[in-house]
């Protein structure tokens, strides 16, 4: 089946989507930018984008490179610091984070440090950046990353940000800011969140031609199925084609 | 207090306040200094092999790769890095071996570029250690307690992972809230490596656009060397005294070095070079390639005059203040290698 948009453009509109008018979001390189400016330039103009360079309320003109890229405070409201747009987040003023991650646990925890043993890695991937600062004290943190039976696994290989740790009540115990946590997570077969008195994973949406048995195939640990499962809504001509005006050379959303 | 968990990284860069604040009586002078001199004497003069170094900056942005080439150049040995958002720089210290450990916030990664071919592999097979995990916060606010002259800053980030885990700091119970916080220890690096917009030969400098950490880093450092794309009159400072960003009493050097932090970005002034970063991602995939690199960029040029020379000179980095103001198209060649 031939269709006129690739994943990546489906998960940026899908994410975009979460996001609401006259709320702040802490944006991170990619497809994060992708989805928020998407936004911007569509249901949400007052989107309140912050980046952890210190970018506060840009008018991204086009695809930044960097959280640091001159573009992430272009036509801004301020051009800050980490240490501001941090205390922001711990203070409460962040609604949404967006993360991506090599490895995901059903409590929504994440691992972008290493795959095999800390203490010498099979892989070494970057740290946690700001990504367990935005998965501590946002008060959503989106997921968006690919799916398959190796990234949606039982047991991460490190914990580098918290999701909801091992169930209802963690977060909170281990002193990290209440009524915080995992709110969506989005791949490239469907759209999930966090049954609330488990904290752990639920299918809430698979993408068009995508079935739930091709969901659970590519997941890694017992993934909660409700009754009735929604099929996302793919992305008009009109959306692609201000995707193809945020990233003109491709950068994020060719593949 | 009881401490409810103490991360098992190695705790490196701290200082007991007391001894801090005897060493900065002792070696930082309150006098209005000229404090202008060469790269060369000043990473001669303040970065001694085994140093803890961190750079100003973020990422691709705003880092003296000026100051990082005459590292390289005079080959120095065993540095640890702050890994706070440790990118270009840290790539090239550790493929250049002149850095062996580094306390990670992110590193080996070059953002939408990929993970770093050089620095990776000095990881995986234990050529570089890492000493410790920390968030990019995290490392922040080691600096932000450093700058405040104390032992350490509590925050909420870390908990209940094994980025805690690893990491040095610890939890204990908050005497206020009763809950569990994270208690960051204090950094102070040997020596920060920092590229500014403007300042005076005093150090009195200007950063336009976002300062991300470079404030509290400054205040942090025990040495700071500060290259400059342009050198201003003092008068200029005192005209817009609310501009400062960092005072001349936190500056031990001074140099004035026009695209000092090319490859990297320089805000209102001159994009990313993804060209020169590409070459370098292309050619580090390879042991033999860093060797290359080095040989062409560093070793091989005299001066960093002599470095824009070979990068493509005034055409190249007309073309980069033209992208930077959104006047001409990016070209990467990293990015058509990822749409074949």
């Amino acid at each position: 089946m031939t269709r006129d948009y690739n994943p990546t453009q489906l998960l940026a509109y899908v994410a975009a989507g979460l996001l609401e008018d006259s709320s702040s979001v802490f944006v991170g390189t990619g497809l994060p930018m992708i989805a928020s400016m998407l936004a911007q330039r569509t249901h949400a103009p007052n989107l309140l984008i912050i980046f952890e360079a210190g970018g506060i309320g840009p008018q991204v003109p086009v695809l930044p490179i960097s959280v640091g890229d001159s573009r992430t405070f272009y036509r801004a409201v301020s051009a800050s610091s980490m240490h501001d747009v941090m205390s922001a987040s711990q203070s409460g003023y962040v609604d949404y984070g967006f993360l991506g991650a090599a490895q995901i646990d059903a409590y929504g925890n994440l691992n972008t440090t290493v795959i095999g043993e800390w203490e010498r890695p099979t892989v070494r991937f970057p740290g946690s950046g700001g990504a367990n600062d935005v998965g501590s004290l946002c008060w959503h943190t989106i997921i968006v990353m690919r799916q398959d039976p190796r990234r949606f696994v039982e047991t991460l290989d490190f914990l580098t940000t918290p999701g909801y740790l091992d169930g209802p009540g963690a977060r909170e115990r281990a002193g990290l800011p209440a009524g915080t946590g995992p709110y969506r997570v989005i791949t490239q077969l469907g759209l999930f969140d966090f049954e609330e008195t488990t904290k752990r994973m639920r299918l809430l949406a698979t993408h068009p031609g995508v079935s739930v048995a091709d969901v659970q195939a590519a997941t890694g640990f017992e993934l909660l199925i409700p009754a009735e499962v929604q099929i996302t809504e793919p992305p008009s001509r009109q959306v692609l084609d201000v995707m193809r005006e945020i990233d003109p050379t491709g950068m994020v959303i060719s593949k | 207090m009881d401490v409810l968990q103490a991360g098992q990284g190695k705790l490196i860069g701290w200082h007991d306040p007391d001894e801090h604040r005897a060493w900065v009586a002792e070696h930082k002078s309150r006098a209005l200094n000229d404090k202008r001199t060469t790269l060369e004497a000043a990473v001669e003069a303040y970065v001694p092999d085994g140093a803890l170094v961190a750079c100003g900056g973020f990422g691709h942005i705003r880092v003296s790769m000026a100051a990082i080439y005459e590292i390289i150049r005079q080959r120095k040995q065993d540095l640890t890095l702050c890994g706070k958002t440790a990118v270009h720089d840290s790539d090239v210290l550790i493929g250049a071996g002149c850095a062996n450990r580094i306390e990670v916030a992110y590193a080996f990664g070059h953002e939408l570029r990929g993970l770093s071919p050089a620095s990776r592999r000095a990881a995986e097979t234990g050529r570089c250690e890492v000493v410790a995990e920390i968030s990019n916060a995290g490392y922040q606010w080691r600096f932000s307690a450093a700058a405040m002259g104390l032992p350490f800053i509590p925050t909420r980030v870390m908990l209940g992972t094994d980025t805690l885990k690893h990491s040095s700091a610890r939890v204990v119970e908050d005497p206020f809230t009763g809950k569990p916080i994270t208690l960051l220890p204090a950094c102070y690096p040997d020596v920060v490596l920092m590229h500014v917009h403007r300042c005076d030969k005093h150090g009195n400098a200007q950063i336009d656009g976002i300062t991300i950490e470079d404030f509290e880093l400054a205040r942090a450092a025990r040495r700071l060397i500060m290259t400059t794309e342009e050198l201003i009159d003092n008068e200029m400072i005192r005209q817009a005294p609310q501009d400062t960003i960092i005072p001349y009493y936190l500056v031990d050097a001074v140099i004035e070095v026009p695209y000092g932090a090319h490859p990297t970005l320089m805000p209102g002034k001159y994009y990313f070079d993804e060209q020169h970063i590409g070459e370098w991602l292309r050619l580090s995939k390879t042991d033999e390639g860093v060797a290359e690199y080095m040989d062409r960029y560093v070793y091989g040029v005299d001066g960093f005059s002599a470095y824009l020379d070979l990068i493509g000179g005034e055409d190249q980095l007309e073309y980069l203040r033209q992208v930077e103001h959104l006047e001409a198209p990016l070209k990467a060649p990293w990015l058509e290698e990822k749409r074949k």
